[in-house]
């Protein structure tokens, strides 16, 4: 069955000069499994195509049931020379959280 | 078994002391960590000072400190602060005066040295390349332009200062988790090289740095027990930990205030701005969260264990900034019927207006508020024809202030004499400087002699 993300994980954004990183959380053991099968470093640079200039790095953390993932080149070069509105990322992990996969 | 609970003050310029005030009468603390410096504020703060040299620190840190010391004093809570910004000196000499004028006795520590924007051809002399720490491009390129430079500090100096009587420690840049850190080693007496041990303490500290992040604020979920179901955002209570001699720590918040301590909006936190979670750098030690235990006790209760740390790096973060250009804004908002078919029209009038005009800007950025601004190319686009109304927000880029300074300026005509119900013009606005940031390292051994602490006691 089709899910978006939003509906079975929670996750929190943020910057580091251009690189946006997230953190995505599952709820239990089963869920967590899921994410790690799904969310895919090829499966996220698809979904973020032409909002990242660089490669996506993601690190699975069995033990917070967590995965860290870091957009590398997303911010426009930085939130303190970046024309957005949301020059911080705080809400690219909103854009994560609708992710549809499959579960 | 003796704990020390160290608690969260601000976590950026500009945050609420309100919650410290709680975490101090009601959360036993005896340290408070204040953060006040992103990556931007330097930015910010360094403009202060070319109109005022005695200016350069956050101006928080006066009234913060007026409003808290009385009640901090009784509970005989000591303070670390970054507010120092680009001139601890002139906080302390402000806060002294403070101090000095109210009768108020305290013995207050200044951390010097990590500035070093007058000394980068020394250094490079000393052979730091300082070449840009992603790009590896070099520094020429911006030299010339360069605004600040200054060297994350680690938690020794301010050790220092706390052994040396300080109840209040002011720094410039350290390292945001330094603040809390810092009163652990002081405490428990951890030595340098205990990595495990301060591993954990710099655990605590990245729990603490970011304020109500840390307790059920920005707390993003909309699962069952997301962040509609978080207590009290009005009244939150900021993070507390309750560490114990191995570095085990009790996160929690003062009773009776709002927020949530629980294991989802803990580990939020734990990851965030965090790049591999298996080398997270500090100047003190380098952090691998993959053993780390989460145990959730109950009542607002999180206890973390099982740190695993690594050697200090060798070298030193240094983050400088540089003039990047000037940032040129205007906001005007269209309603329904087809209000975005309005807002893309404006758009296309003010780019080809732009081209006839010949103003060349090195980039424009086109945003609809109320569809695209915060999703960007993620926005959902399939109601788009309905939307009640829409922001047209263009931004450019241009090296020359005034260049940037002559965009609003296309936009007022449009009110009259383009499409319909232009509404909210955001007026000329001025233009905004835009600063780049260059991130790179230098050798401990560079750096480290020139770190002063100094006292000064006021009211003797």
């Amino acid at each position: 069955m089709k899910r978006k993300l939003v509906e079975i994980a929670h996750a929190r954004s943020g910057d580091k000069g251009d690189r946006c990183d997230f953190g995505l959380f599952a709820p239990d053991a089963a869920t967590y499994a899921v994410l790690k099968r799904e969310v895919t470093p090829e499966r996220l640079a698809r979904h973020f195509a032409g909002t990242a200039s660089g490669p996506v790095e993601l690190y699975p953390l069995d033990n917070l049931l967590a995965l860290k993932i870091v957009l590398n080149g997303a911010l426009s070069g930085g939130a303190a020379r970046s024309l957005r509105s949301d020059n911080l990322g705080k809400c690219a992990a909103a854009a994560l959280l609708r992710m549809e996969i499959e579960t | 078994m003796k704990t020390v609970r160290v608690g969260a003050g601000l976590g950026f310029y500009g945050d609420s002391w309100k919650p410290v005030a709680a975490s101090i009468a009601r959360g036993g603390v005896q340290y408070i960590g204040s953060d006040h410096l992103a990556e931007l504020t330097l930015a910010i703060l360094q403009k202060d000072r070319m109109r005022d040299p005695a200016a350069g620190y956050t101006r928080d840190l006066v009234p913060m400190l007026t409003s808290l010391w009385p009640l901090a004093q009784q509970h005989g809570v000591k303070f670390l602060l970054n507010a120092g910004g680009l001139n601890p000196e002139g906080a302390r000499d402000a806060l002294v005066a403070e101090f000095n004028k109210r009768g108020w006795k305290a013995k207050i520590a200044t951390v010097t040295g990590d500035a070093v924007i007058d000394r980068i051809d020394a250094l490079r002399a000393a052979g730091e390349s300082l070449d840009h720490l992603d790009t590896g491009t070099a520094i020429d390129s911006v030299r010339e332009r360069l605004l600040f430079a200054n060297v994350y500090l680690g938690a020794q100096p301010l050790v220092r200062a706390l052994e040396a009587g300080a109840d209040i420690v002011l720094t410039g840049r350290v390292a945001d988790a330094a603040l809390f850190l810092a009163p652990l080693i002081h405490e428990f007496g951890w030595a340098a090289d205990d990595w495990n041990r301060l591993a954990a303490g710099l655990t605590v500290g990245h729990l603490l740095e970011c304020s109500g992040q840390g307790s059920g604020g920005n707390f993003n979920s909309y699962l069952a027990n997301g962040w509609e179901s978080v207590p009290d955002l009005g009244h939150i209570g900021y993070p507390i930990a309750e560490v114990s001699p191995d570095g085990t720590a009790v996160i929690t918040k003062a009773p009776g205030t709002g927020g949530r301590v629980d294991f989802d909006t803990v580990r939020q936190q734990l990851l965030y701005e965090v790049h591999n979670p298996h080398a997270y750098f500090s100047p003190d030690v380098v952090l691998d969260m993959g053993t780390l235990k989460l145990e959730d006790l109950g009542g607002d209760r999180v206890k973390v264990s099982d740190a695993t740390g690594r050697p200090r790096p060798e070298k030193l973060k240094i983050v400088a900034g540089y003039d990047d250009g000037w940032a040129g804004t205007a906001t005007i908002g269209y309603c329904w019927p087809g209000a975005m078919r309005k807002a893309r029209a404006t758009e296309a009038i003010v780019r080809k207006q732009l081209a006839e005009l010949k103003l060349a800007y090195d980039e424009i950025h086109t945003e609809f508020l109320g569809y695209d601004s915060l999703l960007g190319a993620l926005a959902d686009d399939s109601r788009i024809e309905e939307l009640n109304e829409v922001y047209l927000k263009m931004s450019v880029r241009a090296k020359d202030r005034r260049l940037a300074e002559a965009f609003p300026r296309q936009f007022p005509w449009l009110a009259l004499s383009g499409p319909p119900t232009a509404s909210g013009f955001s007026g000329i606005e001025a233009p905004r400087q835009l600063l780049g940031l260059w991130p790179t390292l230098v050798k401990r051994e560079l750096i480290e002699p020139e770190v002063k602490v100094s006292l000064q006691e006021t009211a003797r």
